[in-house]
């Protein structure tokens, strides 16, 4: 039986310790908002916060998740306000929106390590994230106005 | 001609609306569909769309359009409500079913606004006028002193105003105009036209909330995932899936038949594995033990067929298009240059792979699927299962992209044949390796040009010819040439003015899937013809843009008909969409003025390139900048792109669709290339099958838009053409080195 937390709730899970967190969000507890893209961890559509740092759920088995913290991208503000949210709301960034949830999640976790990024850390933050809608610059717009608005 | 009339409220619109609710539809004649008999292009000659008002003063708009991040489900219902003069907060739009009756619903080919544009304006205008009509004869007053505003009708003499809700009983009784006494708004008075407007789904794609194909559910479903040939084609020899059963979670495994010609958009068949989870059935098809009869396709090789192709166009082939006579001028032995150009297959691999969940009961299916097609959806589901498409009921949900391959259900019919065969609701997933290996390939393509030009290096005769598998080989498998839209994409409308011109097209046979991709084959003809011309500007020492301008002559409106070309535009009429050279200037001086081009000069490995392209009606000026960095590889600091595509409604979503076409374009320009060997393609997912990622994609991309009048055009592709053939042009002005075969990373290993 693993234990561990998804936005805040405490959560068990007793089948394949091998499924990626990836499917057990989406499959078991219907949070559909973290997205599969590729299985690879080459596209981080399916980023969320393990621990607070952005990572891969396609890539993280169930086993290796005991006694962590999970926040997606349903948890991480209660009203969808989140500064990252609100940015990407002025700047109209998603098309499609598939990606947005894992570019969205990407970018809260660099802001919290680093309040004002460079485009160089925003570069290195943002580059494993695809958007084949091709966002990117506003999604850059959004981060910048996100870090004004943290400051 | 279009026309408004009113339905019975029960007819057509099921439960969207409550009783007593005035029920408007345009009748539209939209889109001439593609020629080679696409399933769901019937639907294409018959009507509608809808408008509801309910008696609380919710206006329901009826979006029948796909949603795959183009705005357009925003965008149609806000014509709609300008023209109806409504309040968007007491807007409600909703998602249409996959049904006939909208006209087509195939959301593919730029078409959306050029096609809707009117009816949507003549369903707001009609009710508009129906609802003054009603006040006034309330009122007792003369419907000329009374007007809308914001969602009421207003008589200003006796101060008196009634919302649109009151009125909706009495303006249902009202006759409904005639088209000719129509009366539009100003476009002074537009509130939602011309602006910049948020998209209903735009917060709900902030929040994890959007709902798309992959993410729909169906109470008791279980969960699919497919095992198919390697080769296309291919049929099962023998399958093992005794460890696949041992999989936990997995619980049976279902096979289905094999694609038979003509393969429209049948599924391929293949070996299903079952499960209680998406994991449990992508682990249980990993441990299936499959043998393939591999079929006649087992021989093709990317590598081989590309040499046939190369070989096929530099010898004489179909002529497409024929002015004066390019041979006799070459015979005269001016300066002549000549140049053979490739495009590789590409894959679609939108960010969300195929997905649907459907059910099957008692002779009928329900089906939620990412789809830019429900009415083909309908018609592929109804034939594999034999049943009449009526009994399809296709619900649409959100697009994780889509770019072609989302206008193909495939994937539809082999979740409702699965949910036939295990007897419960079956969501079926594509992996990313099966989205890259079984796509609906854009075509492979190869081009040779040739031209002789004067002293002063301007073009006397041009000879252009091309050869790429056709998606019309989809309809009828013994297809072996460009069909006549293909042609029509950048090829048979090639635009420079010059004595003569001979357009031809060689045969090419199809030995994978082939399926239109963003723009289409505007791709490759963009590339070879803007590479080309390129390269006789630079081999004459004359400036590109100097160049381009010159060898469009002056402005002109081209008959092609004259040229022995039938020229199909996108199915619009030349007279109201004219192949126009004066506004393909307009676009190139803007696009040259805006990205400082005449001050720019190449140096320290930056440099310009410009391409200009007309497509799906809209004309595109792009220039690119390009940086090589100390490796070598390529930067884009900077895209400038002028637009000159008619009528714009909302100005935001059109620059994001050519700041996104900036992007899809540079990752045909760098990186994207399908190949195959002994038949399997031998790219699976973004490790192998690179799109255009942060750090490599243009750094910012201007978008200049030219204030226009004329009829609305396309956005959602037209922007993509003109990005490689630019690319390539800069590099050359960067490097000296001429890029004739895409991708350029590939090209400069």
């Amino acid at each position: 039986m693993i234990k561990l937390k998804v936005n805040g709730v405490a959560r068990q899970f007793d089948g394949d310790t091998e499924m990626p967190l990836l499917w057990y969000l989406r499959d078991m507890l219907q949070m559909t908002g973290t997205k599969y893209g590729c299985g690879m961890g080459l596209c981080g559509s399916c980023t969320v916060h393990l621990n607070g740092s952005a990572t891969r759920s396609c890539l993280t088995p169930m086993s290796s998740v005991e006694g962590k913290d999970v926040v997606t991208i349903e948890g991480l503000s209660k009203a969808a306000d989140h500064p990252v949210q609100q940015a990407w709301e002025k700047n109209n960034v998603p098309q499609c929106g598939y990606c947005q949830s894992g570019q969205i999640m990407a970018a809260a976790a660099l802001l919290k390590e680093k309040p004002k990024p460079t485009d160089a850390d925003i570069d290195r933050a943002m580059t494993g994230i695809i958007c084949r809608c091709g966002t990117y610059q506003r999604i850059r717009a959004a981060i910048k106005m996100a870090a004004e608005v943290k400051k | 001609m279009n026309r408004v009339e009113l339905v019975g409220r029960r007819t057509f619109l099921g439960n969207l609306f409550s009783a007593g609710a005035l029920v408007l539809s345009a009748r539209v004649l939209p889109f001439e569909a593609l020629s080679v008999g696409e399933p769901g292009a019937a639907a294409a000659w018959s009507p509608s769309v809808y408008l509801g008002l309910e008696t609380d003063g919710t206006a329901i708009i009826v979006t029948h359009r796909s949603e795959m991040g183009t705005g357009i489900r925003s965008v149609l219902p806000a014509i709609v409500a300008d023209e109806l003069d409504a309040n968007w907060a007491r807007v409600k739009i909703e998602q249409a079913l996959g049904d006939e009756k909208y006209g087509s619903q195939n959301t593919d080919g730029s078409c959306s606004i050029r096609d809707f544009y009117d009816a949507m304006r003549e369903a707001g205008a009609s009710a508009r006028q129906m609802l003054v009509a009603a006040a006034a004869a309330k009122w007792n007053v003369p419907v000329s002193e009374c007007k809308t505003q914001n969602h009421q009708v207003v008589h200003s003499r006796s101060n008196r105003k009634a919302g649109y809700g009151e009125l909706v009983a009495e303006a249902s009784k009202q006759p409904v105009p005639k088209k000719e006494d129509l009366r539009f708004k100003s476009p002074s008075e537009y509130r939602y036209i011309g602006r910049e407007m948020p998209t209903i789904d735009r917060d709900d794609l902030c929040s994890g909330r959007g709902r798309f194909g992959i993410d729909a559910t169906m109470p008791g479903m279980v969960y699919a995932s497919i095992e198919r040939s390697p080769v296309y084609g291919g049929t099962l020899k023998t399958v093992d899936d005794a460890e696949a059963l041992k999989v936990k979670g997995v619980q049976k495994t279902v096979v289905l038949d094999a694609l038979k010609p003509p393969f429209l958009f049948k599924p391929l068949g293949g070996v299903a594995v079952i499960a209680d989870n998406t994991w449990a059935a992508m682990k249980g098809r990993q441990a299936l033990k499959v043998t393939w009869e591999a079929g006649e396709n087992a021989a093709y090789d990317s590598a081989n067929y590309k040499k046939a192709l190369l070989e096929t166009v530099n010898k004489p082939q179909k002529v497409v298009r024929k002015l004066g006579d390019v041979q006799a001028e070459f015979a005269k032995g001016g300066k002549t240059h000549e140049a053979s150009y490739y495009v590789p297959h590409l894959a679609h691999a939108p960010m969300e792979p195929p997905a649907a969940v459907a059910e099957y009961k008692d002779g009928r299916v329900v089906i939620h699927a990412a789809t830019q097609n429900p009415q083909a959806v309908q018609d592929t589901v109804a034939g594999a299962l034999g049943i009449d498409k009526k009994n399809v009921e296709c619900h649409v949900t959100l697009l994780g992209g889509g770019f072609g391959r989302k206008s193909k259900p495939d994937y539809c019919a082999e979740a409702a044949l699965l949910s036939k065969a295990v007897g419960k609701p079956v969501k079926v997933t594509w992996s990313r390796e099966e989205d890259i290996r079984f796509d609906y390939f854009h075509s492979v393509a190869a081009m040779y040009l040739k031209a002789t030009v004067d002293e002063k290096g301007r073009p006397t005769a041009w000879l252009q010819r091309s050869a790429f598998p056709s998606i019309g080989s989809m309809f009828n498998p013994r297809a072996e040439s460009g069909a006549g839209f293909e042609l029509d994409m950048g090829w048979t409308d090639m635009p420079f003015d010059i004595p003569n011109i001979q357009a031809e097209n060689g045969p090419a046979k199809h030995h994978t899937r082939i399926g239109w991709l963003r723009s289409v084959s505007n791709i490759y003809h963009a590339f070879a013809i803007h590479s080309f011309i390129d390269e006789l500007a630079k081999m004459s020492g004359r400036d590109s843009v100097e160049y381009l301008l010159d060898a469009l002559g002056q402005p002109r409106k081209i008959d092609l008909k004259a040229q022995n070309s039938n020229y199909s535009n996108y199915g619009k009429s030349i007279d109201q969409y004219p192949v126009d050279t004066g506004r393909m200037r307009r676009v190139i001086e803007l696009a040259a003025e805006k990205s400082g081009w005449a001050k720019k000069k190449p140096g320290n490995g930056r440099a310009l390139g410009i391409a200009v392209h007309r497509s799906f009606l809209t004309y595109v000026a792009t220039v690119v900048e390009v940086e090589m960095d100390d490796r070598g590889r390529v930067r884009i600091p900077r895209v400038d792109v002028a637009v000159d595509a008619g009528k714009i409604i909302n100005p935001d979503r059109v620059k994001s669709q050519f700041e996104g076409a900036a992007v899809f374009g540079t990752s045909v320009a760098l990186m994207g290339e399908i190949t195959a060997a002994n038949g399997e393609i031998q790219q699976s997912n973004f490790h192998n099958y690179p799109v255009a990622r942060f750090n490599e994609a243009p750094r910012e991309t201007h978008v200049h838009i030219v204030a226009s009048t004329e009829p609305p055009a396309g956005v959602g592709e037209p922007g993509v053409p003109p990005i490689p053939p630019a690319i390539c042009n800069a590099i050359h002005a960067a490097t000296g080195k001429r890029i004739r075969e895409l991708p350029v990373n590939k090209s400069r290993k």
